[in-house]
């Protein structure tokens, strides 16, 4: 037992966690800050928090080539886990320049709002950088259970209240789910460990065909697939991106989802490789089925948030031909991915942000006919991220399904590909029908609540710069995400 | 070294978004001109430094890569610009005219309602054409291809209230794409080529020193050569494609001096030099390059012969031009070519603005005696001389110069092309009575050009005729600029047989020297054959000069006679040989029938047909779908339960 502890003091290496660590440091000192504040202002929480996001990049990067494990081997903060915090900073901090402005519109001017979004961002980066079960599992739950209270945040709206809910049972179902695999994968190896499961999958190849052991490893696999929102455990997304405050909404969509990403692939490709026939032709099936999901039923939506849930799930969609593929190119091309998806998708419903009135009951196709007249910049901006969202050059949105794709075709799954493209085209229908209204349609309104000086500007200006470059210039992230690769 | 390259595309380009942007705010005439103008000169400033760097340099190739644009497999593609005395010549050229050019149009275009919108275009021109040319590779130099297209459509059809306007600018465009088309399949070929011989490259260098790979004179590069000429002669306006340029004149006259005179035109030959490695592995290509460029330049001539309306002579002129750089790509001269690119830019670039300093001038004067007379038609124009002096002073000069009058910068440019298409090992004596032929009537109605517009008596309306102002001073000084070049550019280029050093060839030598060391094109023959070719051609011009001057001046009844005399021939070239009309009714007519077949018959009934019903069943499928979201926590638990057994009895089974 002595030795145990000593072991495990010896073994901690706070660099490895130095970033989430500086996050929650923050995180609860902002808190404190917010307790001497006047109720009611929230704007100095803000911009405090993005500040502790700054921080928290600055230190990130510096684990860029600069790989530290810590915690006997339980946390491994290499370029991997770096890329993918480096996309949940991002995310969080887009999302917390399009809340401002907006809480106070929808009568919630709360300072813990930000703090929670903050420890959302370190359980995500604990997911991105765990390799052992019960650190990403942790990080899942931090991430969660800030979710949960976010998505139900306004708690006199009864949609609000409706998505954290169905969120919290649905996602409390899931992690029963992934528990339990923990539990039988522990079960059968004796180990939590990513690379300790591995190891034992290479030393003992009859254990793919052992009942328990697949058992565990599928209901890991669904308690991530639930997080990614990927078909048919993706029945939560429209009700509660729909129902959740539009910056939340924004934020679930790009950086959980692809810090949950991150672990899949992490456990996965570390620690399942050697299933890796059964786990491609798996993906191969579910990729299918989420994109085709999503982006049928996002033709018949009306409701635009609705209609980016539906689309949210096609993308996953779309990454898991990544995930297929299982080679270089499409593996470094999920990170590009996601990291794309951060910029366009978050994009748009900062736009959607802007234009909501309170109760946003207008943000539907309807609702924006004529707004490519009345606000132009405003249209144009829209028009970028929804190409971009299409997959149509020279957006970044083009750029990474190419990339996607291209791993997959390389790795010998044509029909995978034609089958994306032709989603793509599917999806070009719903996108499209926004842009119609926009330009084709007499305004009804003439827009004149939407200001664009508020910092939620930033976060749009951010976004199209954003795609717009990667789409034009996508090899130096694309570089940066091959380093990143396993 | 030559860092600083980028910033010559730069400049114009981000006058192009401030004045598009916020030109309708700035209003001021004077800003948004300064803006438009002074960037383009500060770009002249570094394509001037860059140019005088590379004048002392010994090594003549530079290449700046700004960024990686992408990069597949084996294939690297940069954004790159390329620095070499060819593109030095060009970026000169582009920047110094286009300056020119610009400081002209404030006062020409002074009072337009959208002036902002001139220039914003004007700008946009003048970064694709300075991509085109510093393109280092086919990729870039394609961008800029095509944005000058974009923008010489945007321009031909700025007055976009006018029918005739729109119609040009559809014309020009749409007779443009059949060239493009031609340069993209030349480009998907010879990529293609070259990655079979285990080379992906789209580079000029690159390209230059694997064109060996290819079998010289085969079928392959002959195929690769054509598509790129086909896109030459699109966008340079030669036989077959040359019809949309004289409709091209109905933009305003500073854009037919800049775009269809000057440079955009001129890209066509510019392209051919860039790739000269390979058109001189292409005999046949070469070949067929010397016979259209000598045809356009001689069929352009006989139209230009006819018309009445200036600008529409000042077109066919252009054409004709232009088929003589065409011939002296086509028997490997090269350098002669682009130094006719060169001095025509000068001399042409003044003789378009001089005649809009005349159009503005009558347009002035019958806006001031409330006349609708047309201030193009050279039937009312007539002793302007007296009353615009500057402009005719540099206009005679410009004149002199096209009519390849000695001691003119014309002269040495096209007696060299001449020599050449006699004396080269790809020449022939046709070429050359083509070519002499041509100029012989090039001098002929330049001067009656000239006779009609500057002699004479006045046919001017009396109510405007004392109304002709001179135009102001930013009109003036382009003309007095541009008509000094047009008088001592060719100074730089005297032939060796007249004492001088040819610096200019010499200068060009290493883009060119390779190529025709390598496929043994060389100019040959005596000295007596080339002072001999050279005293007929003058004889020729001055020949032309004089029959104006017999016809225009001395018995101006004469033409009259003429034309009842020979009415069948004048009837054809008048009407610029019907080939307007033989391409509606080989090409156009055709093309609509079939296309509204194409609409009525497939498209509406199989096409949509196929598309709506693949739409309806999408959608129904997406309605369908719709019903599990129910809404019910426990109908979603379920179907995450269904999902959890069938995947775990993926595995087990």
């Amino acid at each position: 037992m002595e030795n145990l502890v000593q072991e495990a003091i010896q073994n901690v290496n706070l660099q490895a966690i130095m970033p989430s660590l500086v996050l929650c440091v923050f995180g609860m000192a902002i808190l404190m800050v917010s307790v001497f504040s006047k109720r009611g202002s929230t704007t100095h929480i803000a911009w405090l928090s993005i500040a502790a996001l700054v921080v928290t990049g600055f230190v990130t990067l510096i684990g860029w080539n600069n790989p530290q494990a810590g915690f006997a081997g339980s946390v491994l903060l290499d370029n991997f886990a770096t890329f993918f915090s480096m996309i949940c900073i991002i995310a969080a901090g887009l999302t917390i320049l399009m809340s401002d402005d907006y809480l106070r519109r929808e009568g919630y001017p709360v300072s813990e709002y930000y703090p929670l979004i903050l420890f959302t961002t370190a359980g995500a980066m604990w997911m991105a950088s765990g390799t052992d079960l019960m650190t990403i599992f942790l990080g899942l739950e931090v991430l969660s259970v800030s979710l949960y209270v976010l998505a139900g945040f306004f708690r006199n709206q009864t949609r609000s209240n409706e998505a954290g809910l169905k969120y919290f049972f649905l996602g409390a179902f899931s992690t029963g789910f992934l528990l339990y695999g923990v539990a039988l994968l522990y079960g059968v190896t004796g180990t939590t460990k990513v690379d300790g499961i591995a190891a034992y999958l290479m030393a003992n190849p009859e254990a793919a065909m052992n009942t328990m052991f697949i058992a565990g490893g599928s209901l890991l696999l669904v308690g991530f697939l639930f997080k990614v929102a990927a078909a048919p455990f993706h029945m939560w997304t429209p009700d509660v991106y729909q129902g959740a405050p539009t910056p939340i909404t924004a934020f679930m969509s790009a950086g959980p989802k692809a810090a949950a990403f991150a672990a899949l692939m992490r456990v996965t490709i570390i620690g399942l490789d050697g299933l890796q026939s059964e786990l491609t032709s798996l993906f191969w099936i579910l990729a299918v089925l989420t994109m085709t999901i999503g982006n049928f039923i996002a033709l018949t939506q009306k409701d635009l948030k609705r209609m980016l849930a539906y689309s949210s799930i096609s993308h996953a969609g779309y990454v898991m031909v990544g995930l297929v593929a299982w080679n270089e190119i499409g593996l470094s091309a999920i990170l590009f991915y996601m990291l794309v998806y951060t910029f366009m998708n978050m994009g748009a419903f900062a736009v959607l942000v802007l234009i909501g009135k309170k109760g946003e009951d207008n943000l539907t196709l309807d609702g924006v006919a004529g707004l490519g007249y009345k606000k132009p910049i405003l249209g144009i901006v829209l028009s970028i991220f929804l190409f971009s969202l299409m997959g149509l050059p020279p957006t970044a949105g083009f750029t990474a399904k190419f990339y996607i794709f291209a791993g997959a075709i390389e790795a010998g799954y044509i029909w995978l590909a034609v089958l994306g493209v032709l989603n793509s085209a599917v999806s070009l229908y719903y996108y499209l029908r926004v842009m119609v209204q926009m330009y084709f349609k007499d305004p009804e309104e003439d827009f004149a609540w939407v200001s664009i000086n508020g910092p939620v500007t930033i976060s749009i200006v951010v976004s199209a710069v954003g795609v717009l470059y990667l789409g034009i210039f996508p090899h130096t992230l694309m570089s940066l995400a091959k380093l990143a690769g396993f | 070294m030559y860092s600083n390259l980028w910033l010559i595309p730069f400049f114009p380009l981000i006058g192009s978004i401030i004045n598009g942007l916020f030109g309708k705010k700035i209003k001021n005439e004077a800003v948004i001109g300064g803006i438009a103008t002074g960037l383009m000169f500060l770009s002249f400033l570094v394509a001037a430094q860059n140019f005088f760097k590379l004048l002392g340099d010994k090594e003549k190739v530079h290449e700046l890569v700004i960024a990686s644009w992408m990069s597949v497999g084996n294939f690297q593609l940069n954004w790159e610009l390329l620095l070499d005395p060819l593109s030095a010549v060009m970026i000169m050229v582009v920047t110094g005219v286009g300056t020119l050019i610009h400081l002209y149009s404030i006062g020409y275009m002074h009072g337009d309602e959208s002036f902002y919108r001139f220039f914003s275009y004007l700008n946009l021109f003048a970064f694709a054409m300075l991509m085109l040319v510093l393109g280092g590779n086919a990729l870039v130099m394609f961008i800029g291809w095509e944005g000058v297209g974009l923008c010489s459509y945007l321009l031909i059809g700025y007055y976009y209230e006018k029918k005739s306007a729109s119609t040009a600018a559809n014309k020009a465009f749409i007779v443009n794409r059949v060239g493009d088309f031609g340069f993209l399949c030349g480009l998907f070929v010879l990529f293609w080529a070259l990655a079979e011989k285990g080379v992906w490259t789209l580079n000029f260098v690159e390209i230059a020193e694997s064109g060996h790979l290819l079998e010289s004179g085969g079928l392959l590069i002959t195929v690769v050569t054509l598509c790129f000429f086909l896109g030459a002669t699109g966008k340079s306006a030669q036989i077959p494609l040359f019809t949309w340029l004289p409709d091209a004149m109905e933009g305003p006259t500073p854009v037919s001096a800049l775009i269809h005179a000057a440079t955009m035109v001129t890209a066509g030959v510019y392209m051919i030099g860039r790739m000269n490695g390979l058109f001189a592995m292409a005999p046949a290509t070469m070949m067929t390059i010397a016979i259209v460029g000598g045809l356009t330049a001689f069929f352009a001539a006989t139209i230009g012969l006819a018309q009445n309306d200036i600008k529409r002579v000042l077109a066919y002129s252009t054409v004709s031009q232009l088929g003589y750089m065409f011939l002296a790509m086509g028997v490997g001269a090269f350098s002669a070519g682009i130094f006719h690119l060169m001095t025509h830019a000068f001399f042409k670039a003044c003789l378009f603005l001089g005649s809009g300093s005349v159009i503005h001038g009558l347009h002035h004067a019958y806006h001031h005696a409330h006349l609708h007379d047309d201030p193009q038609d050279m039937r009312n124009m007539g002793g302007i001389r007296k009353k615009m002096p500057i402009t005719f002073i540099t206009f005679l000069v410009s004149t002199i110069a096209i009519s390849g009058i000695p001691f003119f910068s014309g002269f040495f440019s096209k007696d060299e092309i001449l020599w050449w298409s006699f004396g080269s090992t790809r020449g022939h004596c046709l070429l050359w009575v083509l070519g002499a032929a041509a100029a012989g009537m090039t001098a002929f109605y330049m001067f009656r050009l000239v006779f009609m517009t500057f002699f004479g008596e006045q046919k001017t309306d009396a109510r405007a005729k004392d109304h002709i102002p001179e135009s102001p001073f930013t009109i003036t000084i382009p003309l007095m600029v541009l008509g000094f070049l047009a008088l001592i550019g060719g100074y730089i280029g005297v032939p060796k047989i007249l004492g001088g050093a040819n610096r200019f060839h010499a200068f060009l030598a290493p883009v060119f020297e390779h190529a025709q060391h390598a496929n043994e094109i060389h100019a040959h023959g005596s000295h007596a054959t080339e002072y001999t070719l050279m005293a007929i051609s003058v004889a020729i011009a001055i020949i032309g000069i004089f029959t104006a001057w017999v016809m225009y001046v001395k018995n101006p009844e004469l033409p009259g006679k003429f034309v009842a005399r020979f009415a069948g021939a004048h009837r054809v070239i008048f009407n610029k040989w019907y080939i307007d009309e033989l391409y509606d009714f080989v090409f156009v007519n055709p093309c609509k029938k079939i296309g509204t077949f194409l609409w009525r018959g497939v498209d509406v009934k199989i096409v949509d047909g196929v598309v709506n019903g693949c739409a309806w069943v999408v959608k129904g499928i997406g309605s369908g779908l719709r019903y599990t979201q129910s809404g019910y926590l426990y109908n979603y638990a379920m179907i995450m339960v269904v999902g959890v057994v069938l995947i775990v009895g993926f595995f087990v089974f």
